[in-house]
């Protein structure tokens, strides 16, 4: 195996206002090997890519590509040099050509051969195998094949370093797989590869490396082989990990037949179909199935997200309407979006406007909080949900991502709320927060808290629900309750085995 | 209270960085070029009242009805990411409106120019209401919605009176476009005080500026936290339709006429770019009201103090656009932190000298 120093970053240093980012932190890819990233949100992950592709000036240090000392100033700039990025959201335009996106921008001229450009992009897809043709509309293709042209334009501009920021967090097993293939082939080539993840298999499926950060700090660079997933998440979240197996064991869950708070029948939207669904008090389920199941869509019917078309609904046995989400929340729901970005935070503003958001709301237009009476909400709840921000007035935006979800709970909480849908809070969120969020509404349902939690992580929600709604092809296929809670059975439902429980 | 004045600074300085150096340039500059443009004296007026007078009084008092509307058109901004052009012809309709009651009272009372005065405001915030439903529930860009208005306002306000440009001559309403008797400060200054206090009152209590800046900032996530933006917007535009109507009651009253065609005419540019130089993202979001007042006086300012350069009126305007090219591009965003950059710089190199020092 060759060992020969691609880039090398020595005692990166960046401070934000109020916050060290990164603080002597090195960082080693050699040619050929795929290395992993790894850290909490707030670890310093991102602003480290930032510095590499010159999105960000660093404070101190040096960058050296191929033993050449470098400086970076922008994006475009790290592009020339070899450094490319494919990110988590698709920056490419669906609405042109797959060809056209892969030499949209690189400036040969102003004019443009569409049949050069097509047979040539034709190649590249051939030979990194990518199942697309150059003419198709970017915006036809899957996801997957969408993120593999990303990378193949990036491989087509001589790229010796690829970033890829969590690439995987919108594709599914065999679409994750066809990215694996194509990253196994690029590093047969020679390229560095540096991975972004949140999923640990895939850093053990594909990765030679990993360098570990945490809190702006490097904890260590590893041979793959030599440390095992539990060291990995012990150095990550750089405490030990009996918490996670103690949570894992909780006393067996039971339903008790207390009081149903929410009661659905034939329950649609615009989205979702029609469907009937229960929730006692202090009872946690979850909404399983693969993505596009309509998991999200039927707890969307529930909180009014989306318009609701039909349906009876009752809560504590008495006929309401809820047709907009102000109405659910007069009723006691509170309901913490799937996309924090687009649906949760109002980024300019601070941590402590975003926490009252809610709350101010439902008081009413004429009965503002005070300011004194908002300082004291946040704080309190920067400190009980352990949230990291420099001041309770910094802009929520410019939190890291599992610290933006924390403002977002927090602003549910400050509800009081009698039911509490959660939509993937965990998502893009580091091992230590996830685990603050399940016990967070384990004790949440003991105080009597009905909760509704969805998660792409079953495991996750075996670990914290008492019963299953299933999920496929947006209809209820099942309900699993009791010993039919495990992995397998699980996933025999969403395939298709026997419907239990016909919902 | 010393508290609220330090946050005042403290996070608001930021924005209100650049309105208030080019006020401070423009007062150096005029310094500088002659001392006396800043003589303020008492004098008799027509009237036999004795009242300020100079340079810096006409500023304030000339800038009166841009303050009035760029406070409501910060709001409108803020909520729609967009602006209304059309606040000047308005203005022409709600003071047509204004005139056209007292006209066809008998005489002239305190009680009809109160009448009058709300029945300008119920039209402006009619046609606020218009505007605001064209951008809200129809979701139409606002610079097009108010297109129309801003079109077929002044035809509007034609008709109103007819066609004609009736004068009105009142002491009140002398008092209302100059001074009240035994008060030096111009009425209009008086109102635009008035204005900017109620809209401080408005947003302590009310939710007006959490929900506006949420719906402004991130529509989607405002909606599902229960705020209902349509109306956030509609009632933007309402508020801006009250600016429209008090705008044009002191343009009308200053004059003692309506004339439909040149009341604060192309006032909604000025407007405009009043809350801009405010430092106000045009694109919506967080705004400062006090900025958008700011950027009301320094365009007066300017104005003012190129007509005491003898500079002739036609060519007023071209000076103005160098000055204010100047302006936007020092608060442009890529200025903005290459300016941080430099001030973190020399702020590190400081430290660092310190440190050595204590070495």
């Amino acid at each position: 195996m060759q060992e020969v120093e691609l880039l090398q970053m020595r005692h990166i240093n960046k401070v934000f206002p109020g916050v060290k980012a990164l603080s002597d932190v090195d960082f080693t890819l050699r040619k050929g090997e795929i290395h992993a990233l790894m850290g909490e949100n707030g670890a310093g992950k991102s602003t480290l890519i930032k510095i590499l592709t010159g999105v960000y000036g660093m404070d101190g240090g040096e960058i050296t590509v191929e033993g050449m000392n470098v400086s970076i100033h922008s994006p475009q700039d790290a592009q020339n040099k070899g450094i490319s990025t494919v990110y988590q959201e698709i920056t490419l335009c669906p609405n042109l050509t797959v060809a056209e996106n892969m030499f949209i921008g690189r400036g040969e001229g102003a004019l443009v051969f569409h049949r050069d450009n097509e047979n040539r992009a034709n190649e590249i897809l051939k030979k990194l195998g990518i199942p697309a043709r150059a003419s198709q509309q970017l915006g036809s293709c899957s996801l997957a094949v969408q993120q593999m042209v990303a990378i193949a334009r990036a491989v087509d501009m001589e790229c010796k370093v690829l970033i890829l920021d969590e690439p995987t967090s919108s594709l599914d097993d065999k679409e994750v797989n066809m990215l694996f293939d194509l990253m196994r082939d690029l590093k047969k080539q020679g390229v560095g590869i540096i991975f972004v993840t949140h999923f640990l298999e895939q850093v053990y499926e594909v990765c030679d490396r990993i360098t570990v950060l945490r809190n702006g700090e490097l904890v260590g660079e590893y041979l793959t082989e030599e440390l095992p997933q539990v060291e990995l998440v012990a150095k990550m979240i750089g405490k030990e990990l009996d918490e996670l197996s103690n949570l894992g064991e909780t006393e067996e869950k039971k339903v008790e037949n207390k009081e149903i708070f929410y009661e659905a029948e034939s329950l649609s939207s615009n989205e979702a179909m029609p469907f009937d669904f229960c929730i006692h008090k202090g009872e946690v389920n979850g909404f399983t199935g693969l993505l596009g199941s309509g998991r999200s869509e039927s707890v969307r019917a529930i909180f009014g997200a989306d318009k609701v078309n039909g349906g009876n609904v009752k809560i504590k046995g008495e006929d309401v309407k809820i047709t907009k989400p102000i109405d659910a929340m007069k009723h006691g729901i509170g309901y913490l979006a799937e996309d924090r970005k687009r649906d949760g935070i109002i980024a300019e503003l601070s941590v402590r406007e975003n926490i009252i958001l809610a709350l101010q709301v439902m008081k009413g237009f004429f009965k503002p909080i005070s300011r004194s009476e908002a300082e004291a909400f946040a704080d309190e709840y920067i400190k009980v949900l352990n949230i990291k921000t420099a001041s309770r007035e910094t802009p929520v935006g410019s939190l890291s991502g599992g610290n933006q979800q924390k403002v977002i709970l927090a602003r549910w909480l400050l509800t009081h709320p009698d039911y509490l849908i959660l939509d993937e809070p965990t998502r893009g969120i580091d091992v230590g927060t996830k685990l603050e969020i399940q016990k967070l509404v384990l004790k949440l349902a003991e105080d009597g808290v009905s909760v509704t939690f969805i998660s792409s992580e079953v495991e996750e929600m075996l670990r914290t629900c008492s019963r299953l709604i299933v999920m496929r092809d947006r209809h209820i296929v099942g309900e699993l309750t009791g010993s039919d809670l495990n992995q397998a059975q699980v996933m025999k439902t969403i395939a298709g085995g026997e419907a239990v429980n016909e919902g | 209270m010393k508290d609220n004045f330090r946050r005042f600074f403290k996070g608001g300085l930021g924005q209100l960085t650049i309105p208030i150096i080019a006020i401070l340039f423009l007062v150096g500059f005029n310094l500088v070029r002659d001392p006396s443009f800043f003589s303020i004296e008492i004098t008799q007026n027509n009237n036999g009242n004795m009242v300020l007078a100079g340079n810096l009084i006409s500023i304030i008092n000339g800038a009166s009805e841009l303050a009035v509307l760029a406070m409501g058109m910060t709001l409108v901004t803020a909520a729609c990411g967009g602006q209304d052009i059309s606040v000047g012809a308005a203005a022409a309709i709600a003071g047509s409106a204004f005139v056209k009651i007292l006209k066809v009272s008998p005489n002239i009372t305190g009680v009809t120019v109160a009448a009058a005065f709300l029945f300008a405001c119920v039209v402006a915030m009619i046609f606020g209401a218009f505007n605001g439903t064209l951008v809200s529930v129809f979701k139409i860009q606002p610079m097009i919605a108010t297109l129309i208005l801003y079109t077929c306002g002044r035809s509007i306000a034609y008709w109103i009176n007819g066609g004609a440009t009736p004068t009105v001559s009142s002491p009140i309403i002398t008092a209302i476009g100059g001074f009240i008797p035994g008060i030096p400060v111009p009425t209009p200054v008086l109102i635009v005080i008035t204005v900017a206090i109620i809209f401080v009152l408005v947003f302590h209590f009310t939710s007006l500026e959490l929900f506006t800046q949420s719906v402004g900032i991130n529509g989607s996530a405002a909606r599902l936290n229960g705020i209902n933006s349509t109306f956030i917007k509609l009632l933007s535009f309402i508020i801006l339709g009250l600016c429209v109507a008090v705008a044009g009651t002191i343009g009308v009253s200053r004059l003692g006429l309506i004339n439909h065609e040149t009341l604060l005419l192309d006032i909604e540019m000025d407007a405009i770019l009043a809350v801009a130089i405010g430092g106000n993202n045009l694109g919506g979001g967080k705004f400062k009201i006090s900025g958008s007042i700011i950027g009301a006086y320094v365009i007066q300012m300017l104005t003012i103090t190129l007509y005491a350069m003898k500079v002739p009126s036609t060519d007023v305007k071209a000076y103005k656009a160098i000055v204010i090219i100047l302006l936007v591009v020092i608060g442009s965003p890529v200025i903005k932190s290459k300016f941080q950059k430099t001030v973190s710089r020399v702020k590190s190199n400081k430290q660092r000298v310190s440190m050595k020092g204590a070495e």
